[in-house]
């Protein structure tokens, strides 16, 4: 186990961050820790940073007990929302620093920068200072200075969160291939589940200091455990007691026992997806999504009336929290 | 267990430091002033030359200061608002009064307005006595506190941008309107702050009103002043005293200070 | 000389909208008079003998004496402010206990205590009767005690802002890197205050070179041995030698100018990284 966090738990006064939280990240993983601000995820990385001390619990990392070790002999590399670039020195510096600290020799030094800033696509910057640089490229070199010292863990907090969305995208997709071909353990905390489930193997779904679900990103997508994880992970459309994901609202011009009188409000046309606002019989008003050949096939408009049926559903039992394995129950409606 | 023998140790190293340096002294004059009981202390501060001192302190800050802060507003928003040739030039005459040694200021003030000086004549025949009197002190006062409004405006100035007096231009309000309206409720923090600056220098002044005055005992005397002329006499008791009265004067100021200095910097 | 500020175009000419050019035209003429005059005037007394009457001024031996002296103790004490002002703004800005803010506060009495009270105050404690039995009247140790109280807020005010502002993700960022606290104080936090403690180390050396009140007192103006530049310069008036006073006065004011761009310049230097 590349990292192994037990029973930590953290206050900030009154203000518990963490509850009782207990993780295993498997070696070479690049997971992501979601959920929305306050959930606890950054204080966790920065526990298992060594940059916050737990009130109790333990860190270990690759079987170390690191839990007694200061942030700077546990061996990790974090990278900032806001970069904490080294304003003061050149780009070429910034990297080098954590090398020149452990005495390595000039020449090993020279090199390894130098690949480095090809492997972040830096070429030609390294004599500048970050001021000189966009926040997209702040952020590699922040990376790459993390990278330097070939730490054992790689830890990212919201590293793209200060940046414009087209840049957050690049840097995404940029992100996975740099850990497909460094294969460091890599934990990234995010507050977009978007992101989480395009760059992560593994999601960690976190709320008010507690872990909600682990899994594979579709895992927590099919079989959420609660209400709270069902939202955040995706869209959803409440018909009264049921949670259903949009894509599974059926759409159709005329009954079938089943289904329910609804006038459609307005059509949404993204592109590929279409967006279907709806006002049920009953004043309850709900989304749909389908794509641009199933709504032309439909041939609906702003007034028309229909009749909507959800063909898969889920029920929870009440609240959002998850105590232990309470199953949903899933229902899936005969075509 | 380092962290906290460093954190411990500068906290000592600094909190000593102020201490035998700043605080014990300014305690110690308190206990000295009085050692003798209150009798002793207050003969000395009512004593008719002390009594003269504090009125004529008090007269030369009432003139100085409002000067200087009006003054001192208009140069903040000439610098901050305006362009002009000869700018850092301003700037930079305004940045003197910090760095120059009182005396020189003091001599400087003889030489232009003293009897063999450049006006010295026009002024004498104009009945017009500077040095060693009343205007000259108040001269060389208003030379050392010159800067104070200024500078605390000028961030508040450029803090709050024109964008407001933009919008009152628009709506029809001239510039005295404006001003009056707009920018000045917008500076005021910045302008009482700079006024408790003035008036503790304007009270606290030495070296130039020194070298001005001449020293005529009873006549151009300051606080300051005095309390050399009681200490050289080796009127411990006397110089003391005076100094308490100054000492409060300067605690007062601090605390001014610190009341005042969030909301500037809000 | 200054355009008047934002008023509606076009408009017929109002005494309003000349308000402002004659304000600040009156604001000149009164800076002329506190200032530029005075100082003017000392610029023309001091070479009024010629340049051999200026020259003889500036290196009669007590002067030179003097001079060095100034020089010497206000080098001195700008180092030790220097360390002594870091120290303390990084415990006001960084530490934390009771009467903090009273601290605080305390810094700002060296601005507001009247000099010549400085210098009785210093004396008491360290003087003939001193009650922990420090003596440092008439000697150039008292002259640096009496220059330290007069320029400890300096630095410390210059750093403080500067420490509050600092990133301390830096430091953070620097920590994962292995940096131990020496050396992330020593690479990252030092080099972002330098500027600061040279603005502020500037102000004060301006300060210590000129300082007159304080010093009076303390040193005894023991010619060769204790007696400072502002000293010397009172000195020579009161001889009634106005135009050798006004040579070594101009030689003060040169060097106030040259430290005030360098101070400048620091803190140009300061904010050049800033984005």
């Amino acid at each position: 186990m590349a990292i192994h966090a037990l029973n930590v738990t953290k206050r900030f006064g009154d203000f518990v961050a963490l509850d009782d939280v207990s993780l295993e990240i498997p070696d070479g993983s690049l997971t992501a820790l979601l959920g929305p601000s306050g959930s606890g995820k950054s204080t966790l990385l920065r526990v298992i940073a060594g940059l916050e001390a737990p009130d109790t619990g333990t860190v270990s990392l690759n079987g170390r007990d690191v839990s007694t070790l200061p942030a700077h002999r546990r061996g990790v590399g974090f990278v900032f929302q806001h970069y904490a670039a080294f304003k003061h020195m050149t780009v070429a510096r910034n990297i080098a620093f954590g090398l020149e600290i452990r005495k390595r020799p000039k020449k090993e030094i020279k090199q390894r920068v130098a690949e480095l800033i090809d492997l972040v696509h830096l070429e030609g910057l390294g004599n500048r200072y970050p001021s000189q640089l966009s926040g997209g490229q702040r952020q590699r070199m922040a990376l790459a200075r993390a990278l330097a010292v070939e730490p054992e863990v790689l830890l990212l907090d919201e590293p793209f969160g200060a940046l414009d969305a087209r840049v957050r995208k690049d840097l995404r997709a940029w992100l996975r291939r740099l850990h497909d071909e460094v294969h460091v353990t890599t934990v990234i905390v995010t507050h977009d589940q978007e992101e989480a489930m395009e760059v992560a193997d593994s999601v960690v779904v976190m709320q008010k200091g507690r872990i909600e679900q682990e899994g594979a990103p579709q895992e927590l997508y099919e079989n959420p455990v609660n209400r709270f994880v069902m939202s955040f992970v995706g869209p959803v459309s409440t018909l009264g007691d049921a949670l259903v994901r949009p894509h599974d609202l059926e759409i159709r011009h005329s009954p079938n026992g089943t289904t329910r009188a609804a006038t459609v409000d307005r059509l949404v046309h993204l592109g590929f997806e279409v967006r279907v606002m709806l006002t049920l019989d009953d004043g309850e008003q709900v989304e749909a999504q389908l794509t641009r050949d199933e709504a032309a096939q439909l041939g609906i408009d702003a007034g028309s009336s229909v009749y909507v049926r959800p063909r898969a559903e889920r029920h929870f039992a009440d609240g959002d929290e998850s105590d232990g394995q309470e199953p949903a129950t899933v229902s899936q409606s005969s075509p | 267990m380092t962290a906290s023998l460093t954190r411990y140790g500068l906290r000592f190293v600094a909190l000593g430091y102020l201490l035998a340096l700043l605080i014990v002294p300014v305690v110690m004059i308190l206990r000295k002033a009085f050692e003798n009981g209150f009798g002793p202390f207050w003969t000395a501060i009512t004593q008719p030359d002390a009594v003269h001192a504090l009125k004529l302190t008090l007269e030369i800050a009432l003139i100085s200061v409002p000067l200087n802060t009006a003054f001192g507003i208009v140069f903040a928003i000439m610098l901050v608002r305006h362009d002009f040739p000869g700018k850092s030039v301003l700037n930079a005459f305004l940045a003197l009064p910090f760095a120059l040694s009182p005396v020189v200021i003091g001599l400087a003030l003889i030489l232009a307005y003293g009897e063999g000086g450049w006006f010295g004549k026009d002024l004498a025949n104009a009945g017009f006595q500077v040095v060693f009197s009343m205007p000259g002190m108040i001269l060389a006062t208003l030379f050392v506190s010159l800067p104070f409004v200024a500078r605390e405006v000028m961030p508040v100035l450029r803090e709050i941008g024109d964008e407001q007096e933009q919008a009152a231009a628009t709506l029809g309000a001239g510039a005295f309107t404006t001003f009056r309206r707009i920018t000045l409720p917008a500076i005021r923090w910045g302008v009482i702050y700079g006024v408790i600056l003035t008036t503790a220098r304007c009270i606290g002044e030495y070296g130039a009103v020194a070298v001005i005055s001449g020293n005529v005992i009873g006549e151009t005397e300051t606080m300051p002043l005095i309390v050399k002329r009681l200490y050289d006499g080796f009127d411990k008791q006397g110089a003391y005293s005076v100094s308490v009265v100054l000492a409060a004067i300067a605690l007062t100021t601090v605390l001014l200070m610190t009341l005042f200095k969030p909301k500037v910097e809000a | 000389m200054s355009q008047p500020a934002a008023s509606a175009p076009a408009r017929t000419f109002s005494p309003a909208a000349a308000l402002p050019g004659l304000a600040a035209g009156v604001a000149v003429l009164y800076l002329s008079i506190i200032v530029l005059l005075p100082l003017s005037a000392l610029a023309w007394a001091a070479r009024d003998g010629g340049w051999d009457a200026f020259w003889s001024a500036v290196s009669a031996p007590d002067a030179v004496a003097a001079l060095k002296l100034t020089m010497g103790v206000a080098a001195l004490v700008v180092l030790l402010n220097g360390v002594f002002g870091t120290i303390l703004a990084w415990v006001l800005v960084r530490d934390n206990f009771i009467g903090k803010s009273a601290v605080n506060a305390i810094v700002d009495l060296p601005f507001a205590l009247p000099t010549i009270v400085v210098g009785v105050v210093l004396l008491l404690l360290y003087g003939y009767q001193s009650p922990v039995g420090i003596n440092v009247a008439y000697t150039r140790a008292g002259i640096v005690l009496a220059l330290m109280f007069e320029t400890l807020p300096f630095v410390v005010r210059s750093v403080q802002p500067v420490l509050l502002e600092l990133d301390r993700e830096m430091e953070e960022a620097a920590a994962s890197l292995g940096a131990t606290p020496l050396t992330c104080f020593r690479r990252i936090v030092f080099p972002n205050l330098l500027p600061a403690i040279l603005s502020g180390g500037g102000l004060a050396f301006a300060k210590a070179i000129g300082e007159f009140g304080s010093v009076v007192l303390i040193s005894g103006n023991i010619p060769y041995k204790t007696q400072v530049a502002s000293v010397l310069i009172f000195g020579r008036i009161e001889s009634d030698n106005q135009d050798a006073a006004a040579a070594i006065s101009v030689l003060m004011l040169a060097l106030a100018l040259a430290v005030l761009m360098l101070i400048g310049l620091a803190q140009r230097w300061g904010t050049k990284h800033d984005r």
